[in-house]
C-alpha cells in the first residue's frame, strides 16, 4: 500500500510504521505496556474476550519482536515492490489477469527475494531484541528470555562470564548464519528470475 | 467487417486527434515519426491509457465509447499486446507464460499446438525467460498473446529492439502468422521495410493527425504524402503469379491492373506476392521506344506531381486501373514530357528492380 498508492494520511502512516526504528527500544516497549497491558485499551479487550494475557508472556516477547522488526518488513517489502517492473503488471492485465490475480501471480512471486531476505533479517534481528522485551515482557528464563537478555542476566551473576562468553558466541554464530542465508537466499531466486 | 478508432487527447504539448476505419481482418500498420501519437493510440486500445474521448470498436464488439460510458478495463478486454520488450514472466517457464492468458480466456478459435507449431517455438518450453535470445523471447510473446483468445491484436513496435538479423529471423513468422489466423492486427512501426512486408492498410499519423489512411497500395505511392519523399520510397502491389516462362528465365505477376515480368520465382501459379517497385527505378516515357532490354513497359495516367525540393526531384504518380506507381524524375524530364495531371504516360521498370516479397 505504502509503495504503490498515494492517500491521505500516507506520511503519517509511514511514520508510525517506522517510529520502532528510530524511538528508544524501551519507550517502545513502554507504550506496548499502556496500550496491552491488562488495562491497556486493547490489552483489557484480549483479556476479556479470548482470555489472552500479553504482558510477560511469551506471546508478548514475540509481539514486540514482531512490532521492532516491522519497520525492517515494510522496508524490504516496500523497496521489493518498488523494484518490480510494473510492465509485466501491465501485461498481466491484457493477458485477462484481474487485481488480485496479478498481485499473488505477478507482483508477489517477483517481490519474493526481497521479501524473504527482509524476513531473515528481521527474524535475526528479533532474537537479538532487547529494550522493548525487558520492558513489556520482562526477563522470565525459558519463556521471555531473549539472547541478549540472558548475556545480561549472566553478568549480574558472580562468575557468570563464561556463560555469557557461550551466549555470544551462539549470539554472533546466529547472526552471521542469518546474514549469509538472507545473501544466499536473495542471489538464489534473483538468478531464477534471471536478473 | 472493421476496425474503427476514434480518440482525442490532450498532452502538454500537442493535441491528438485521431480517426480512422480499416477493414478486418489483416493488418493496419500505424506510421509516422516517433512522438507522433502511435503508442497513444496503442494503450488507449488496449485499455492502458484512458483518453478524454474514445470509442473503439471492432468487428461488432465494443471496446470503448466515452459518449456512452463504456470502458473495458483491460483485463476484460480481450485485446492481446506486444510489447517492444517482450515482458515475458521471469518467475515462468516458456510455457506457463504461453499459458498465462489462455488458462485465463473462454474457449476460442487460437489452438496451442498451431500457435506453438505456426511460431517455432517447441523445443524452447521448459527454458526460461532469461536464457532465450532477443528474437525467441519476441516469438514467445507473441505467442502468449495470442493464445489469450484476442478480438485484435496489437503490436507495438515488436522488432525495434531486435539488431537486422533477429529482424530477419522473426520475419516470416509475422507473415505466416497473418494469413494463417484471420486476425485484425494493429501494428506500429517506423521501419519502411516492416510496411512492406505486413502491411495492408496504412494508417500515416504525424503530430497526433492522421495524414492518410487507406489500402497500402494507394497510400504507398501518394505523392503528396510524406512516405513517397523519403529515399527508399516506391510503390508496392499486392500481385499474383499468372504465369512462368522457363526458358526466357521469367515470371509474369498480375496486380493493380498491371503485369509485371520478373527473374523467374520460385512459386506456383495464383501465388500471392507483394512487389515493391522503387521510385528511383521506373523510367518515363511519351511512346514506347523500340529494342530496349527493360521487360515491363506499363502504360498509366500521372495523377498527381510533386516536388521534392531535397533531392531537386520531382515525384510523378501514375495512376494504373487499381493502384499507382511512383517515379522520381528531374524537373527537366517533367517539362520535356510535357507531363502534367491527366496525361498518358508509359512507366518503364527493369524486371530486376522489382522487389518480390513473401505475402
Amino acid at each position: 500500500m505504502l509503495a504503490r498508492y498515494r492517500f491521505p494520511g500516507r506520511p503519517i502512516l509511514n511514520a508510525l510504521v517506522h517510529l520502532p526504528l528510530v524511538l528508544p527500544p524501551v519507550v517502545t516497549g513502554w507504550l506496548l505496556l499502556i496500550i496491552f497491558g491488562v488495562r491497556g485499551p486493547i490489552g483489557a479487550l484480549l483479556n476479556e474476550w479470548f482470555g489472552v494475557r500479553l504482558v510477560f508472556t511469551t506471546a508478548g516477547a514475540a509481539v514486540a519482536c514482531a512490532v521492532m522488526t516491522f519497520p525492517v518488513m515494510v522496508r524490504a517489502v516496500r523497496l521489493s515492490l518498488e523494484t518490480a517492473d510494473p510492465g509485466l503488471e501491465q501485461a498481466a492485465r491484457t493477458l485477462g489477469a484481474g487485481r488480485l490475480d496479478r498481485l499473488f501471480n505477478v507482483t508477489l512471486p517477483l517481490a519474493s527475494p526481497g521479501i524473504l531476505v527482509g524476513a531473515i533479517v528481521a527474524y535475526a534481528t528479533c532474537l537479538g531484541e532487547f529494550g522493548a522485551v525487558i520492558t513489556f515482557a520482562a526477563n522470565i528464563p525459558g519463556q521471555t528470555q531473549t539472547l541478549p537478555l540472558a548475556i545480561y542476566a549472566a553478568l549480574q551473576v558472580p562468575g557468570g562470564e563464561s556463560k555469557a562468553a557461550e551466549l555470544s558466541l551462539v549470539s554472533l554464530t546466529l547472526a552471521l548464519i542469518g546474514l549469509l542465508l538472507s545473501e544466499w537466499i536473495g542471489r538464489r531466486l534473483n538468478v531464477m528470475l534471471g536478473r | 467487417m472493421s476496425l474503427g478508432v476514434r480518440l482525442r487527447y490532450r498532452f502538454p504539448s500537442v493535441q491528438m486527434d485521431i480517426a480512422f476505419e480499416v477493414p478486418t481482418p489483416g493488418v493496419t500498420v500505424l506510421f509516422g515519426p516517433s512522438g507522433s501519437g502511435k503508442s497513444t493510440i496503442i494503450a488507449a486500445a488496449a485499455g492502458l491509457l484512458r483518453p478524454d474521448e474514445c470509442r473503439i470498436a471492432v468487428d461488432d464488439t465494443l471496446l470503448a465509447d466515452t459518449a456512452s460510458g463504456v470502458w473495458l478495463p483491460p483485463e476484460r478486454r480481450r485485446v492481446g499486446l506486444v510489447f517492444q520488450d517482450a515482458r515475458l514472466f521471469p518467475h515462468m517457464s516458456v510455457a506457463t507464460n504461453l499459458r498465462f492468458g489462455w488458462r485465463r480466456a473462454p474457449q476460442g478459435p487460437v489452438r496451442f499446438d498451431e500457435v506453438v507449431e505456426l511460431l517455432g517455438i517447441g523445443q524452447l518450453m521448459t527454458r526460461r525467460p532469461h536464457t532465450l535470445s532477443g528474437g525467441e523471447r519476441q516469438r514467445v510473446a507473441i505467442g502468449r498473446a495470442l493464445l489469450a483468445q484476442p478480438h485484435l491484436l496489437l503490436m507495438d513496435e515488436p522488432l525495434a529492439s531486435l539488431d537486422t538479423a533477429r529482424k530477419a529471423e522473426i520475419m516470416p513468422y509475422l507473415t505466416r502468422l497473418k494469413t494463417a489466423l484471420r486476425l485484425p492486427i494493429l501494428y506500429v512501426t517506423h521501419s519502411l521495410e516492416e510496411v512492406a512486408q505486413l502491411a495492408d492498410s496504412l494508417v500515416l499519423i504525424e503530430g497526433g493527425q492522421v495524414i492518410g489512411s487507406g489500402p497500402l497500395s494507394e497510400i504507398a505511392a501518394r505523392v503528396d504524402l510524406p512516405l513517397a519523399q523519403r529515399d527508399d520510397a516506391g510503390a508496392l502491389l499486392l500481385c499474383r503469379v499468372v504465369e512462368h516462362d522457363v526458358v526466357r528465365q521469367l515470371s509474369l505477376l498480375e496486380g493493380g491492373g498491371a503485369a509485371f515480368w520478373v527473374p523467374l520465382l520460385d512459386a506456383p501459379l495464383g501465388a500471392e506476392r507483394r512487389l515493391r517497385i522503387p521510385a528511383r527505378e521506373v523510367i518515363l516515357a511519351g511512346k514506347a521506344p523500340d529494342a530496349i532490354s527493360v521487360h515491363n513497359i506499363v502504360p498509366g495516367e500521372v495523377r498527381r506531381i510533386a516536388s521534392d525540393t531535397t533531392r531537386r526531384s520531382v515525384l510523378v504518380e501514375i495512376a494504373l486501373a487499381r493502384g499507382a506507381l511512383v517515379s522520381r524524375v528531374t524537373s527537366d524530364a517533367v517539362t520535356r514530357l510535357a507531363l502534367s495531371p491527366g496525361e498518358p504516360v508509359l512507366a518503364l521498370i527493369k524486371s530486376t528492380s522489382i522487389e518480390v516479397l513473401e505475402n
